[in-house]
């Protein structure tokens, strides 16, 4: 699985990247991987404030909807429209073109509690 | 868990194994939809083995399953084959059945592997007082379904029964790869294609030669979005032991011009809700969701999933009986527009 070495992870597979003063997210290969096709993508609407761990946006593959959850508090500030003509981004770059939000977070020191690219590997290694 | 003979040769070509009816099977080996694609443009091929077939032999074979299932037995001939149901005292749908005429009298039943034992044992009570054999052969069949329109061409290369003769519903013995099979073209896809009966122990052989021959494999996941799409019934989903067939669009299983088990119970039951097939607007619809009209529940989808051909939600749902639309589905607590679609969701063969 690959896990970029640039970026933050949640145990529940989103994965973090600051740019600036705003953190895109998305999900992780792991997860992209698990969920099998995805066929639809409901985004939040820009300018929600969203709690850490609020269920921010909805993945549905052929198999299951998945929720996914903000990594940390702050405001929407831009959706990924791509993923509503073509959800089969998240599949094929889910660490690029298929990312899902831009958060700018309320504190970005909140990014240290998440897990780092090493930390996220071990996770999913006691996972399975 | 049970193993199917393939289980070797699922791990092999890469598919994901999940718990299904008691069985390892793979849900898909590289992506649902791609597999969906492959069997609606060229050929897939799915292991059914978990599924049953029950033998049905002896003089009274046929005023046996005359009684026992809901669609005319009487009008099979030898090497033909029929969609049926079994139905309960009360009318509901203990399974749906395939039945083939193998000989003047000897008949195989083939069942959906949930309802084995269950099947097995209303059989067995419905066959008192009749000259009936009942044989299970579940255990000892494979079963493969080469499903798509270019199924009879992969099919040809392997085998020397001439394939351009069997009309759909036809069953037949005839070698395929050099192993002994029986073949029906049937299935649950809405394409064309053939069901292989086979041995175990030449599962393997036959799976690999069409495979070789341009099959892709294809798992549960295609299966299910695949009969999904074709209009078909899921036994658990839309039809239950409470299920009246009579309200469902597969009534025309039911022959009320004949005398069966369960005929006068369903026939008693004026229906009150009916089974429709729904398309969204966006999103998808899953089982469960309530299916609203007038700001109001009126049913709920009992299948519900992604159709790769239309590339939108579409569902089966029971709803009340009459119920004016515009329908909506409610996804994760929001209504979503709903248009009524006939069946199939999409043109078949």
């Amino acid at each position: 699985m690959d896990i970029p070495k640039d970026r933050f992870y949640t145990k529940s597979h989103e994965w973090a990247l600051p740019e600036g003063d705003t953190v895109l997210v998305g999900i992780t290969d792991y997860a992209q991987d698990a969920l099998g096709d995805v066929v639809y993508v409901e985004l939040p609407e820009v300018g929600r404030r969203v709690e850490k761990g609020e269920a921010v946006a909805v993945v549905e593959s052929v198999k299951t909807a998945s929720d996914i959850y903000a990594p940390v508090a702050g405001e929407v500030v831009e959706v990924n429209a791509a993923l509503e003509k073509s959800p089969e981004l998240i599949n094929q770059d889910p660490y690029g073109e298929g990312w899902i939000f831009r958060l700018r977070p309320v504190d970005m020191g909140d990014l240290d509690e998440l897990l780092d690219a090493e930390g996220y590997g071990e996770a999913l290694a006691s996972e399975a | 868990m049970k193993r199917t003979p393939l289980y070797e040769a699922h791990l092999r070509h890469g598919g994901r194994m999940v718990a299904f009816a008691g069985y390892a099977l793979p849900l898909q080996y590289t992506s649902i939809v791609e597999e969906h694609l492959a069997v609606r443009r060229g050929a897939g091929v799915f292991d059914v083995s978990h599924m049953g077939e029950f033998l049905v032999r002896g003089e009274e074979a046929l005023a046996f399953l005359q009684w026992a299932t809901a669609n005319d037995a009487s009008k099979l001939r030898v090497g033909r084959a029929q969609y049926s149901m079994l139905l309960n005292a009360q009318g509901g749908v203990v399974d749906d059945i395939y039945l083939y005429r193998l000989e003047e009298a000897a008949y195989l039943l083939v069942v959906n592997a949930a309802n084995i034992a269950k099947d097995w044992a209303h059989l067995q009570g419905l066959a008192q007082g009749f000259r009936v054999e009942l044989e299970d052969l579940s255990e000892g069949t494979a079963l493969l379904a080469l499903q798509g329109p270019k199924a009879a061409e992969i099919l040809q290369g392997l085998t020397e029964a001439d394939l351009s003769k069997k009309r759909k519903n036809d069953v037949f013995a005839a070698q395929v790869a050099g192993r002994p099979a029986r073949l029906a073209r049937t299935g649950y896809t809405g394409e064309d294609g053939f069901e292989l009966f086979l041995a175990p122990e030449d599962a393997e052989a036959v799976f690999e030669a069409l495979l070789a021959a341009g099959a892709v494999p294809a798992g549960l996941g295609a299966r299910d979005t695949l009969r999904l799409e074709a209009g078909f019934p899921l036994y658990g989903h839309e039809l239950t032991e409470a299920t009246n067939p009579l309200c469902t669009p597969w009534a025309w299983v039911v022959k009320r011009e004949k005398a069966f088990f369960g005929k006068e119970a369903a026939l008693a039951q004026a229906c009150q809700e009916e089974v429709v097939g729904l398309v969204l607007e966006v999103g998808l619809p899953r089982e469960g969701y309530p299916v609203l009209s007038g700001g109001r529940p009126v049913g709920r989808v009992t299948s519900g999933g992604y159709s790769p051909l239309l590339g939108k939600g579409i569902a089966l749902a029971w709803v009340e009986r009459g119920a004016q639309g515009p329908f909506f589905v409610e996804v994760r607590g929001k209504p979503v527009g709903a248009s009524l679609s006939p069946l199939p969701f999409v043109p078949l063969k």
